[in-house]
């Protein structure tokens, strides 16, 4: 067996290397903070023009993680690009051949995306918040110490962490950086989004990974949410996708010729 | 030291690779031949655990590549297609790969300065000639300071600088005592770095001998000798009993005799000669009939004549199964 600190070091020098792995994390930060800050100021200038029904989904915390809306595609892009561009330029060959145990290459990747994410994502979604807050002001922030802010804040690098992976798992079953980003994006940009508002697939819609996962996200429960979990069930409904997508391209990984 | 038992690829009702059985010894340079097509490089993908054969298996040094700890220590490789992220400088892309089997960084540069990419060390490869693409994978193979080396097509596509610097490169490796295994579509390049030679053809095995024997069994030498007096030539060969064919265009193909005796003998019987010639038979010449048969893709010409050619293939082919057969 190839040591497997050595090859989690391997892995996070593939990762700080190449620009495009450094350039979409460092995207997804910027978009995720500056978006949540223009929404705060969207909702603080336009408070006295919304309607009770949208006061009352307000939520101070997820308002000010909500750029990851935007962020997340990101993200996404990074999970992608760390596996399928060995694909796309042949590097999956040299690399398989130093290490030749599919589980230990495999899981290393998986490692460093994870620990790369989730540090990020933990920093990000502190400043995010604080910024948030900052910009919503006396009357609609909240604070840290409030009930489950700050199991929110700290849950969105848990979600942005567990969305890099389902990324990563999706992209090594597909192998093509095209076809896997042709795929995620615009299911997680536009269609989760859109049957989530559809009555009838809503029901559905309320178990893709992004729904269930982003209602850790929310500090306080939504008066009309109708989702039969809690915010940790979410969470692990998330998860469960991930792990599905991460068994799922390791067996293929293991199966199919490189 | 490679042993190979068996070995089946099959992708559908396509076979690829069929029932491969030899050893690749250590210390030598082993010649992999065949024509485009025959199952190279999927031999080679699979030493490397890349492809899953069908059936059959490979040892390296009596182990399975998976077993390999630390693999690019036992064995180093350059396949035919690159296998390089154009993102990454010529030195993080080998750092990543010595990090993984722990070697030590220093090594990197080593590898750099002996393949001649120091100078670029810290440039993406994205901008690399094809030959320099070709040295970053040749110092790759070479990070772990293997015993085994493989080359797939090394020569592809190289000026005739690369093409030198290759040879020179693999012949000092196998100098030091290292297994190499070279593939090529072209006999010449074989001709001039292999001691060994392992020629398949469709996927099959065709021939397992030294370069020597294959040398020896397959360049008839003789001398040409063209004069307007053939009969009387033929007069003073018969009396110095010597053997002569007589080809097509009227020329004496004499074997088994030195140009020089040949030129005393016609000189001694006062004949004119118009030429007196040794030749050789070229070796790319008996290569391509061994393969004829299995060539995957003829260029042009009706399939009629291809089958006239390839006649004399399966002759070849068995006597070399006999000769190996003899050795072993």
């Amino acid at each position: 067996m190839a040591a497997t600190t050595a090859v989690l070091q391997s892995e996070w020098t593939k990762v700080r290397t190449v620009r495009s792995t450094v350039w979409t994390l460092a995207s997804a930060a910027v978009l995720t903070i500056v978006i949540s800050g223009l929404f705060c100021l969207l909702f603080r200038t336009q408070w006295d023009t919304i309607e009770e029904g949208a006061r009352a989904q307000f939520d101070a915390t997820s308002q000010s993680l909500s750029g990851l809306f935007l962020g997340q595609l990101a993200l996404i892009t990074f999970g992608v690009l760390i596996i399928s561009s060995e694909y796309s330029t042949g590097m999956i060959r040299a690399s398989l051949s130093a290490v030749p145990q599919r589980a230990t290459f495999y899981l290393s990747k998986v490692a460093v995306a994870a620990g790369i994410t989730f540090v990020l994502g933990v920093i990000v979604s502190f400043i995010s918040f604080f910024i948030g807050q900052a910009i919503l002001g006396g009357d609609l922030d909240t604070s840290i110490s409030d009930p489950g802010v700050l199991r929110a804040v700290f849950g969105a690098g848990l979600y942005m962490t567990l969305m890099v992976l389902f990324a990563v798992g999706v992209a090594t079953m597909l192998r093509s950086p095209m076809v896997s980003l042709g795929i995620l994006i615009p299911f997680f940009f536009l269609i989760s989004g859109i049957l989530s508002a559809v009555p009838g697939a809503k029901d559905v819609a309320r178990y893709f990974p992004d729904q269930a996962g982003s209602k850790i996200m929310r500090a306080t429960i939504a008066p009309d949410d109708p989702a039969p979990y809690s915010a940790w069930g979410g969470l692990g409904i998330m998860a469960l996708w991930v792990i599905v997508a991460l068994i799922g391209g390791y067996v293929l990984l293991k199966k199919r010729d490189a | 030291m490679i042993e190979l038992q068996g070995l089946t690829k099959r992708y559908g009702d396509k076979t690829a690779v069929d029932d491969l059985t030899f050893t690749v010894r250590p210390g030598v340079v082993t010649g992999f031949l065949g024509p485009n097509g025959a199952g190279k490089s999927t031999t080679m993908r699979m030493m490397l655990d890349l492809d899953n054969p069908t059936s059959g298996s490979i040892r390296i040094d009596g182990k399975h590549y998976r077993e390999l700890h630390e693999p690019l220590k036992h064995i180093g490789a350059l396949l035919e297609a690159k296998a390089i992220h154009g993102g990454r400088t010529a030195y993080n892309h080998l750092l990543c790969l010595a990090q993984s089997n722990r070697i030590p960084a220093r090594r990197v540069d080593e590898v750099l300065e002996i393949v001649g990419l120091a100078p670029v060390a810290k440039k993406r490869s994205k901008g690399f000639s094809l030959g320099m693409g070709q040295r970053l994978g040749i110092a790759a193979a070479l990070l772990g300071d293997p015993e085994i080396l493989m080359f797939d097509e090394p020569v592809n596509g190289l000026d005739p600088e690369g093409i030198h610097w290759i040879r020179n490169l693999m012949k000092g490796l196998a100098a030091q005592g290292r297994t190499i295994f070279v593939s090529s579509h072209l006999m010449s390049e074989m001709a001039l770095t292999a001691e060994h030679l392992i020629v398949i053809g469709r996927g099959k095995l065709m021939a397992d001998t030294t370069m020597a024997d294959f040398i020896a069994e397959n360049s008839r030498s003789y001398v040409r000798v063209r004069t307007p007096e053939p009969e009387k030539f033929k007069d003073a060969l018969a009396a110095a009993s010597i053997i002569a064919v007589i080809d097509d265009e009227g020329a004496f193909e004499i074997e088994g005799a030195e140009s020089a005796k040949i030129g005393e003998l016609a000189a001694r019987n006062q004949l004119v000669l118009h030429e007196l010639s040794p030749q050789q038979a070229s070796l790319e010449q008996a290569f391509m009939q061994l393969t004829a048969e299995s060539v995957e893709y003829h260029a042009g010409g009706p399939a009629a004549e291809a089958g006239e050619a390839a006649a004399p293939a399966p002759q070849w082919g068995a006597a070399w199964n006999t000769h190996t057969g003899k050795e072993a």
